[in-house]
């Protein structure tokens, strides 16, 4: 114990000296026209957009790289390169090393931390966005092996006939690239059944720091042959070195898949309900997904799935979606049901009513209503999103805390926040805890922050379950990992990359320890 | 006493593949209420809900196999009091729209005595096979006036008159006929609601009458043969040029040329 607690003081101590050296490290260099040609000699003149040079293009063209979809983070990269191979890759990044020049890697840049945007160093920002095939693809294991570029959405399409699914699901779907999934550890609604990425993923190709490309693409599912390198780059968010390949394991499809909205009288009957379903559905319950009554009106409202009748919803303080995936629909069917007619059968019901869908469109419409809650948000206004890892007892608990800090400071008002919502993973303990704004300001972000931050370590929880600390969080990490841990990430991070040229500015607070200075300070322009 | 006939189709959320014989569409895939029937169901709910009492009771009827009466609790469910079905074997081919217009001809027939059918809404057509033609068989055969792809139902039951809004290329037609009725429905006339769970449990404990075609004396075996049903022509992959000159080469190359 002693000893233990010595080591620890030695290693802030260590801590301090190894900082200084840290903020020692020579600043990055801005890309130039000459490092625009050494590019073109990588890539073919269609795979560089710039605003430099003889082939320049508009810089409203790299918008869609500079900023992220939420419009909170906002870069100023002159350059983004899209490389078509894994080789290419690593000749760019070989080269930013020798340069000490940034590097964001990009995938859908669905990210909600600015994890994936420029942060006003001068980054070159690498999409990862034209290395989009799959490279192999085994039915008998369900291992997959995909480029980093191929969207999710894609993927599950190319599963579709083999009778395999993915094993992560998000509403960025669409959008979001497997890369950055991995990169950022991304959880989404699947995690309860699937487990997250760091036991789905069997294998990487990443191209490090110094432009070494790190060939771990294997597929096997057993592997006990020392340190398991893959892991730290799975949530490292691009900052020690570059995914460009992912082998990952699939699950064979479900058969059948059923859902439901109940409507709950209060959040007293949510854990109870949890450990109901739980028992009663065990191996086909797939999702278990929490809604408060702000979010739901909100989803409703902007139209992303259709609601219970208003004489269904009336008297619910929040709702919850239940998904069964299994083998046989008239079993999956019977379980599903005798649990909800228990429910509405006993003396003191857990839910006041709820519906069931009868079809796929109804049960994409139901899924609508919670996957669609974050665009949602989107329009109602500007968000400020805290995905935070806590007890379950305590999800409503902090969504109130929240919103009584804002009253208290005189910001809950239609000009200022408008809504204070959570709803969340029940089965991973994940609230996303949504703050709604007329627009981003200061005033707001000081009364949020650290007061959200400390409200978690209160609970002992994590201030980021899924989204990653990307440029958003960097600064309060300290409330979530001690000081042994962020030294250690430290060290690793110099290990692979003593020039901090991978993604700066991301997951690793500044090395004095002071708070990450607020976008508008660095330089980076953010429109309000 | 609306009357609403329910058919089972494959649910139209499922990408659909035609199956290898090339005969029909592969039916190992979900089936569900067809969509216009879902449409149908909901609107004779909807009468109720505006006329009440004057409604006496919704029935829905459908034919099918034995897994064809999960698309009939849906629809009681849904609202409606009471279900019959016609069963066919499971190998039994899918019944073509003269013959279900026989069937249901019969079935209207019989609740005569029952106090009789008004109004019966119906899908435009099934999303399975597209024919569009019972409706107009069943209005035929039975004598009764027909308003087809509605997108807006009002009855009036003092007049014994249903006004339905038709869609029709470049706009609406509104027309008037007398009760009984044969209404199909096209997408826009509602949006179904879902079936709540005390809905769905009330459900189960009403009656479905299970009949087979010969108690109604009609013979559904069919009189068309299938020849082949083929997929649409697979979409050709699209192809980036680098530059305009070659756009317009490849365009000259694919026979098209500038107006001059």
């Amino acid at each position: 114990m002693l000893a233990s607690r010595q080591f620890a003081r030695r290693l802030a101590t260590r801590n301090r000296r190894w900082a200084s050296s840290h903020a020692a490290t020579p600043a990055l260099n801005q890309v130039t026209e000459e490092d625009l040609a050494q590019f073109s000699k990588i890539l073919s003149p269609q795979s560089i957009l710039s605003t430099l040079g003889s082939n320049s293009v508009a810089s409203s063209e790299l918008e869609p790289f500079n900023n992220d979809w939420m419009g909170k983070y906002h870069g100023d990269s002159t350059t983004v390169l899209r490389p078509h191979t894994t080789k290419e890759v690593s000749e760019i990044v070989r080269y930013c090393n020798e340069r000490r020049i940034g590097i964001v890697p990009q995938g859908g840049n669905t990210g909600l931390v600015g994890g994936s945007v420029p942060t006003g160093r001068g980054e070159v920002v690498v999409s990862l966005r034209s290395m989009n095939n799959v490279r192999h693809f085994d039915p008998v294991s369900g291992t997959l092996v995909a480029d980093a570029g191929c969207v999710l959405q894609s993927l599950t399409d190319y599963l579709a006939p083999h009778n395999y699914i993915m094993p992560v699901e998000f509403g960025a779907k669409g959008s979001c690239m497997i890369g950055g999934n991995c990169s950022t550890n991304a959880g989404g609604v699947r995690l309860l059944r699937y487990g997250s990425l760091h036991g789905t993923v069997l294998g990487l190709e990443v191209v490090l720091p110094d432009g070494t490309i790190l060939d771990q693409l294997n597929t096997l599912r057993k592997d006990n042959t020392g340190y398991d390198l893959k892991q730290l780059f799975i949530g490292a968010e691009g900052t020690l070195g570059i995914i460009t390949g992912v082998s990952i394991l699939t699950p064979p499809a479900p058969q059948a898949s059923s859902n439901a909205v109940l409507a709950l009288p209060s959040f007293d009957s949510l854990l109870p309900l949890f450990q109901r379903a739980k028992r009663e559905l065990s191996e086909i319950l797939s999702a278990f997904e929490y809604i408060d009554r702000g979010a739901y009106e909100l989803s409703v409202r902007h139209g992303q799935g259709r609601g219970l009748s208003p004489e269904e919803s009336e008297g619910a303080e929040c709702f919850v979606l239940i998904e069964t995936s299994g083998g046989r629909r008239e079993h999956d069917e019977e379980k599903l049901s005798n649990l909800l007619e228990g429910l509405l059968s006993e003396d003191k019901p857990l839910i006041n009513t709820g519906v069931l869908s009868q079809d796929a469109t109804q049960f994409a419409s139901i899924w609508g209503l919670r996957e669609g809650i974050t665009e949602a948000v989107s329009k109602e206004g500007k968000a400020y999103k805290y995905d935070i890892s806590i007890p379950l007892s305590a999800f409503k608990e902090v969504v109130d805390a929240t919103r009584e800090r804002l009253r208290e400071k005189g910001l809950l008002r239609p000009d200022a926040v408008k809504e204070v919502v959570g709803y969340g993973h029940i089965g991973d303990g994940n609230l996303h805890l949504n703050v709604v704004a007329a627009k981003y300001t200061p005033e707001i972000e000081a009364a949020l922050e650290p007061f959200v931050y400390e409200l978690v370590g209160k609970y002992k929880g994590s201030i980021s379950a899924e989204h990653g600390l990307g440029v958003m969080k960097a600064h309060a990490l300290h409330y979530s990992k001690n000081e042994v841990s962020i030294e250690w990430m430290r060290r690793i991070k110099s290990l692979f990359d003593p020039n901090g040229i991978m993604n700066p500015g991301k997951v690793l607070p500044p090395p004095d320890g002071t708070h990450e200075p607020s976008p508008e300070n660095t330089g980076t322009a953010r429109i309000a | 006493m609306p009357h609403g006939d329910v058919c089972r189709t494959i649910d139209y959320a499922v990408k659909i593949r035609v199956n290898p014989n090339q005969t029909g569409v592969d039916t190992n895939v979900k089936h569900s209420m067809n969509p216009f029937d879902e449409i149908a169901v909901e609107e004779a709910v909807r009468l109720r809900e505006k006329l009440k009492d004057e409604v006496k009771s919704i029935k829905v009827v459908t034919i099918g196999p034995t897994k064809a009466s999960d698309t009939l609790r849906t629809a009681l469910a849904m609202g409606a009091d009471s279900g019959i079905h016609i069963e066919v074997p499971e190998s039994a081919p899918a019944p073509e729209p003269l013959g279900v217009a026989k069937a249901l001809k019969a079935v209207i027939d019989r609740e005569k005595e029952k106090g009789g059918v008004d109004l019966v809404i119906m899908g435009k057509q099934a999303i399975d096979d597209d024919a569009g033609q019972t409706g107009q068989m069943l209005a035929g055969i039975r004598g009764w006036a027909q308003a087809t792809f509605a997108s807006k139902l009002v009855v009036d039951t003092g007049k014994s008159e249903a006004s339905v809004t038709r869609e029709i290329d470049g706009g609406l037609e509104e027309v008037r006929c007398k009760l009984p009725a044969v209404v199909t429905t096209d997408l826009r006339l509602n949006e179904p609601r879902y079936a709540s769970l005390p809905n769905i449990m009330k459900a189960k404990k009403k009656p479905i009458e299970k009949i087979s075609p010969s108690d109604l004396g009609v013979d559904l075996t069919p009189i068309f043969e299938t020849l082949k049903v083929s997929e649409p022509p697979k979409r050709q992959g699209g192809q980036k040029v680098a530059s305009v000159d070659e756009l317009v080469a490849k365009l000259k190359e694919a026979g098209i040329t500038a107006v001059s």
